[in-house]
């Protein structure tokens, strides 16, 4: 019986193991984005958050697409200079990220196989602990009664606190501190399966080691800087909580203004548009990403 | 090329060329090269060979710069090298499967070590475009290295680490990754392109083919230290110790006693024959030691048992218990009555011939008196 029913529909037991990952993607993923879309073109109504597209009145099929929503966010100043600004802080924790997460990973998959896994443990450590607990942990090093001040005024070297909390500095500690181990597990993967002859054969043709990085380690790990720089930058666009607890007023960043526009404005058209054009902002670099990867398995094959 | 040419003829051939003294690397505390001393002459292609773990790569790796020696020095043409980085000595290597640069092309490869020595840009191209037609790969500069084939790639690894025109070449196992067949073509194309170049080489493997048909000179190693110094022939026909002889190609050892000791002959009586050796040795009446002989040098015929004498010198009685048919030559396992299996090879001079020795068969294995080599250690 079970063996016709499978013929019949062409079911066998590899499609349902395929299945279940795209039916969880199709849940969890593409049906509350569409509903996301939908309300982004949708008007706002009480009672009825979700806003109705499509109506059938006097035996006509009515489709209405308000683009008002969208249109909005050009004209106000607020949405297009957050975005920017936005872009600016995830492209800056990226690069910081980066600068420090290079040579970390550099030197873990340089040291001695049975240094590594504890090096590696260093670096996941901090999962083990609440990530809003080490944010707010950051809030007391860095105020101005705080643990650095009164290190650096005890020692003499500022005279009145240095006001570092809810600048742009405390939002970037905060940023790059979260996302630098999501910049160093892939340049490390990266980077300990590289080829130690490779770096030989240079110094062989008369590189010194400084050339060798430049010339041999840098260009052979850039799958794992494009794919460390992906995971950093992606995640930090729309970071909500960081902004929130370390940043100040300068700082604005998307997360929030999505946050305001759902909760404090009740305004969830608006706020679906905002989420739309920051998903299509996420997509982008995700596709550059996708497409180099693509390149690079081609190279390989 | 040219200048490398002239360079060769200027300097006396005799003369050391790279000196290595009581050389020493100890990793944790075990010593991977042992006390080795090492005189190579400029121009010669010097082999170092070993199974794997007798520290000949340790060697490779202490002439490139890769390894420091524990103690000992190294000097090549006169300069000491020893503290010297890889990147400030005139030698370059070929490494084992070659280590190209995947990232870069074929052409980059090649010019990757003139860059560093930052040559003007119209020098690098003449001289990574000679040594592209050196290596006949001059239609090939823009591919990356892995869309080439094993042995175009073996090319360029040569073309890379000649073309920077070291001292010294470095050949890390230079045809191990190469299948059989062109590993013997490659064999000779790679010594005829060194000996244009007139670059003195070192290298290392672990194929005594390759050693032989490639090195004008043999070191044989075995557990760091050096067991024998010489050209091809003379390691494999006149071992100096059990292990040479029994590493190098395959071979029969009697043990036996010295029982005749004169200055142009020897006696040596063994469980299964006497040997008659057509030379003398230096060692005492009594003594023990080993007779050598290689399956080649046997001969075997089918013999009636009521014909062959019983105890005749340098031939012994058996029966064919195994046999290999290779093409070329066939190698017959021989029981003797000892219990000992004798390895001999025949070559198949006539294509069938009219009655083949089978498996079963009595046989008289015999070789002349100078086909044997007396072994004392």
């Amino acid at each position: 019986m079970r063996g016709i029913v499978t013929e019949k529909l062409g079911l066998h037991g590899r499609h349902l193991v395929i299945g279940v990952p795209y039916l969880w993607l199709l849940i969890c993923l593409l049906l509350p984005f569409f509903l996301v879309l939908k309300i982004s073109f949708a008007d706002m109504e009480v009672g009825n958050p979700f806003g109705t597209l499509l109506s059938y009145a006097d035996g006509a099929l009515m489709l209405k697409l308000k683009l008002s929503n969208y249109l909005y966010l050009l004209e106000d100043d607020l949405y297009v200079l957050t975005y920017l600004s936005s872009i600016k802080y995830a492209a800056i924790t990226t690069v910081g990220c980066l600068l420090i997460g290079y040579p970390f990973s550099y030197f873990m998959a340089r040291a001695k196989p049975r240094f590594r896994p504890g090096l590696l443990m260093l670096v996941m450590l901090p999962f083990w602990t609440s990530f809003l607990l080490r944010i707010y942990a950051w809030k007391g090093i860095l105020a101005n009664n705080g643990l650095l001040n009164d290190l650096l005024m005890s020692l003499g070297l500022i005279q009145a606190p240095w006001h570092m909390m809810n600048t742009p500095f405390s939002l970037l500690i905060g940023m790059i501190y979260a996302y630098l181990p999501f910049m160093i597990l892939p340049l490390y993967s990266n980077l300990v399966k590289m080829d130690v002859r490779l770096l030989e054969a240079a110094a062989d043709l008369g590189a010194t080691p400084w050339q060798t990085f430049w010339r041999i380690t840098v260009p052979l790990s850039k799958s794992g800087i494009v794919a460390g720089s992906m995971l950093v930058f992606i995640p930090c666009i729309g970071e909500y909580v960081i902004p929130e607890l370390l940043g100040g007023p300068q700082t604005l960043m998307i997360g929030h203004v999505l946050w305001d526009e759902f909760f404090s404005n009740n305004d969830w058209p608006t706020a679906s548009a905002v989420t739309v054009v920051v998903i299509l902002l996420i997509l982008v670099p995700m596709g550059i990403f996708n497409k180099y990867q693509s390149q690079q398995q081609e190279r390989k094959a | 090329m040219t200048t490398s040419v002239e360079a060769n003829n200027a300097v006396d051939l005799d003369q050391p060329y790279l000196h290595m003294q009581n050389l020493v690397k100890e990793f944790d505390g075990v010593r991977a090269v042992d006390d080795v001393s090492l005189t190579i002459k400029k121009g010669e292609i010097f082999a170092l060979l070993g199974s794997s773990g007798c520290g000949k790569s340790t060697l490779l790796r202490m002439l490139a710069g890769f390894e420091a020696p524990t103690s000992g020095s190294i000097s090549l043409a006169g300069q000491d090298l020893v503290g010297v980085p890889p990147y400030e000595r005139p030698i370059n290597m070929m490494f084992q499967s070659y280590a190209l640069f995947p990232h870069l092309s074929v052409w980059d490869n090649v010019a990757f070590g003139l860059r560093r020595e930052g040559l003007p840009k119209e020098e690098i191209a003449a001289r990574v475009t000679q040594m592209l037609e050196l290596v006949q790969l001059k239609a090939y500069g823009k591919r990356k290295p892995h869309q080439l084939s094993g042995g175009q790639q073996q090319r360029v690894a040569l073309a890379r680490s000649l073309a920077k025109r070291p001292q010294l070449l470095l050949l890390d196992e230079p045809l191990g990754a190469l299948d059989k067949k062109l590993r013997e073509q490659t064999q000779l194309e790679l010594v005829r392109i060194i000996e244009q170049v007139g670059v003195t080489c070192v290298m290392v493997t672990h194929d005594q083919q390759e050693a032989m048909s490639m090195a004008s000179q043999i070191a044989v190693m075995s557990e760091g230290r050096i067991v024998q110094i010489g050209k091809p022939a003379d390691v494999y026909e006149t071992p100096n110790c059990r292990f040479v002889a029994d590493f190098i190609g395959s071979i029969n050892l009697f043990q036996g006693r010295l029982v005749v000791n004169e200055a142009d002959h020897v006696e040596i009586a063994s469980p299964e024959c006497l040997h008659h050796v057509g030379h003398g040795i230096s060692g005492s009446l009594g003594m023990p030691v080993s007779v050598g002989i290689r399956p080649e040098k046997i001969i075997i015929s089918a013999a009636p048992p009521e014909k062959s004498p019983a105890h005749a010198p340098n031939a012994v009685q058996g029966e064919i218990v195994n046999l290999a048919y290779l093409g070329g030559h066939t190698v017959y396992h021989i029981r003797l009555a000892t219990g000992m299996v004798l390895h001999a090879a025949a070559g198949n001079i006539a294509r069938h011939a009219a009655q083949p020795l089978k498996t079963g068969d009595a046989v008289l294995a015999s070789w002349s008196d100078d086909a044997m080599v007396v072994l004392t250690q």
